[in-house]
């Protein structure tokens, strides 16, 4: 098991120098260079010669790759067209409405696609069954943002329930449990959609590992013992139905960044989708690569992490 | 080539026969195929059967101008606020996604499966490159990707087209790639080669046709997924631009509040049409692989 995570770290190494050379490409390729932005027209082209120099703009482009690269090793994004801001102070800015966000809706997601995917896969081409089914298929069908308009039209305009946008409503000062209170109502559409949008394929997943599961000798075994239901379920079935969920939930957090962009622009959720956004369309272009780059890591680390813990978890797993 | 020939035409017609039989059972997938035959219908004839101009001013016989109107008989799906007439825009827009979705799925499905065949055709190095490079690629969230590359170039449905296309070819590939790999031992691939076929043949005649079945659904759902990232695409602003309609960008008038308020008219259409002709492919998709998957026996 540890030689497995230990190679299927070295090649996250590999993938993560493929993913910087990316990066760094699609900097070269983005319209205007650092210089342009900058400097000032008036400033003679010596002068502007010269300044590139000392910026080492003149060097071949693997050197300028080695050096960026160098300082993305040391925690440096580069720094903001617009602002001059440090991309990496700027992403922690926003870092957190995001992650609250993702791990609230990444739980409910967890929670509610084993619940549905069990109850179809013991009761096949039932009501419930087939309702998760059509579920599902709306889930993956609906645009995430034409959920999301319909969700405040209906509970936030209509109804009046709920807030529209926000992490929290600044015209009231709210202290203590009524800040929490406060912004729980406000997590409630975004994580909605969300949710809804990412569990549809979980839940089909679920159902099909733990319905292949049912099938196996084991299960007859213990149904035949007499163990309840529910017990053969969730202690035989389940166990042996976690490894494909897990390698799913790896696959799951670059489609969660993906919608967190668009929800959080209709909720004006001050994270890092909206701020890529913000940035795309500024033109800041390190801004925006500097998110990719970061979201791009992240990524890497979870699927890792679910490699991991695949590994932990099915103790026959050895490298192929 | 004459003899690989001869011996498949016996069995190729009950497969057929046998996929659209598992086809036709499967009654959602049925009633989704017609629902998209409709729907590209109505975009291939949207010139005839949209009662206004979409991109000007629509006005009636008796010169009647309508600025945010309301559904009405004359204006069925009522009007945008310069007063174009937003069924017009509905129909002529599905021209814009539907194409935009196929266009970039083919994109797409043919860049996959080329390097897909030619990661698992030739192994070794050549595979372990393709394969982390497709893998890093995936490692990007694809919208954030989409979105900065969208914004490098001009928007217009070429390049909203070619953006998307580019960066949805991994799918493919992963799947074109197993097949192969699959497929490489079989017996008449073996057979190809002792008769002396060449790379390119092998690849071409032998190996790409064998893996169509899950190409196919694959196909499907990229078109599904490609529709829905040109209308995330267009919402925001980044994707086809005004005055040319498409689903996405219809919806954009609804990040105005008052829009959404109080002309659910402009918005619900757009963002319904993108559901169902998403939801008719993916259950579409769904039919098709039960009706391609060989292990289901009729």
């Amino acid at each position: 098991m540890a030689t497995f995570i230990f190679r299927r770290l070295l090649q996250s190494v590999f993938i993560l120098l493929i993913v910087t050379f990316i990066s760094f490409v699609m900097m070269t390729m983005a319209p205007g260079n650092a210089m342009s932005t900058f400097i000032d027209p008036r400033i003679p082209p010596s002068e502007l010669a010269k300044a590139e120099a000392s910026l080492g703009l003149d060097q071949p482009a693997y050197v300028q790759y080695v050096r960026w690269l160098g300082a993305v090793v040391n925690g440096n994004l580069g720094y903001s067209i617009k602002t001059g801001e440090g991309v990496l102070e700027l992403i922690a800015n926003r870092l957190i409405p995001t992650v609250s966000l993702m791990a609230v809706a990444f739980t409910l997601m967890l929670v509610l696609a084993l619940l549905i995917g069990i109850v179809s896969a013991a009761r096949p081409y039932s009501p419930v069954d087939y309702l998760a089914t059509f579920l599902a298929f709306a889930g993956i069908s609906i645009p995430s943002f034409f959920f999301a308009l319909t969700l405040i039209y209906v509970f936030a305009v209509q109804l009046g329930w709920l807030p529209t946008s926000g992490l929290e409503s600044y015209q009231q000062d709210f202290e203590g449990w009524a800040l929490v209170a406060n912004r729980m109502r406000h997590l409630v559409l975004p994580v909605t959609v969300l949710t809804f949008t990412g569990v549809a394929e979980l839940v089909r997943h679920v159902r099909s590992a733990v319905s292949e599961s049912l099938q196996q000798d084991y299960i007859r075994t213990a149904k035949s013992k007499g163990l309840k239901d529910i017990h053969v379920l969730t202690l035989h079935a389940l166990r042996n139905s976690w490894l494909p969920i897990i390698t799913l939930l790896g696959v799951a957090l670059p489609r969660f960044f993906s919608g967190s962009v668009i929800v959080e622009v209709i909720f004006a959720w001050p994270g890092m989708g909206r701020l890529l956004v913000e940035s795309v369309f500024a033109r800041d272009y390190p801004v925006a690569m500097g998110i990719n780059l970061f979201a791009a890591i992240l990524v890497l680390l979870g699927s890792l992490l679910a490699d991991s813990l695949y590994a932990l978890a099915d103790p026959r797993i050895r490298y192929l | 080539m004459t003899s690989i020939s001869l011996s498949s035409t016996p069995l190729k017609q009950p497969i057929k026969r046998r996929v659209w039989r598992n086809f036709m059972s499967h009654k959602l997938a049925v009633i989704s195929g017609g629902v998209l035959i409709l729907l590209m219908l109505t975009a291939i004839f949207a010139p005839v059967l949209a009662p206004y101009d979409p991109y000007d001013l629509a006005m009636t016989e008796d010169g009647l101008l309508e600025f945010e109107a309301p559904p009405s008989p004359v204006f069925l799906l009522g009007t945008d606020a310069i007063g174009r007439d937003v069924l017009s825009r509905l129909i002529f827009g599905g021209r814009i996604s539907l194409t935009i979705g196929l266009v970039s799925a083919s994109i797409a499905i043919v860049l996959g499966s080329l390097l897909g065949v030619l990661a698992g055709y030739f192994g070794g190095l050549a595979d372990a490159l393709l394969s982390r490079f497709a893998d890093a690629v995936s490692t990007f969230p694809a919208l954030f990707l989409i979105l900065t590359v969208s914004s490098f170039v001009r928007p217009s449905i070429f390049n909203v087209m070619a953006v998307i296309g580019l960066l949805s070819w991994m799918p493919t590939f992963r799947l074109m790639r197993a097949e192969v790999l699959r497929l490489s031992h079989v017996d008449f691939i073996e057979g190809a080669h002792a008769l002396g076929a060449g790379n390119i043949r092998i690849m071409l005649q032998h190996l790409m046709p064998n893996a169509i079945a899950p190409i196919i659904v694959q196909a499907t759902l990229g078109v599904a997924e490609a529709i829905l990232t040109e209308s995330a695409l267009s919402f925001l602003g980044l994707g086809v631009q005004q005055p040319i309609a498409s689903w996405g960008n219809m919806l954009a008038d609804a990040r105005n509040f008052t829009v959404l308020q109080s002309q659910p008219w402009l918005w619900v259409p757009p963002g319904a049409a993108i559901f169902i002709t998403v939801l008719a492919i993916n259950f579409m998709g769904d039919g098709l692989r039960d009706a391609l998957n060989p292990r289901q026996g009729s």
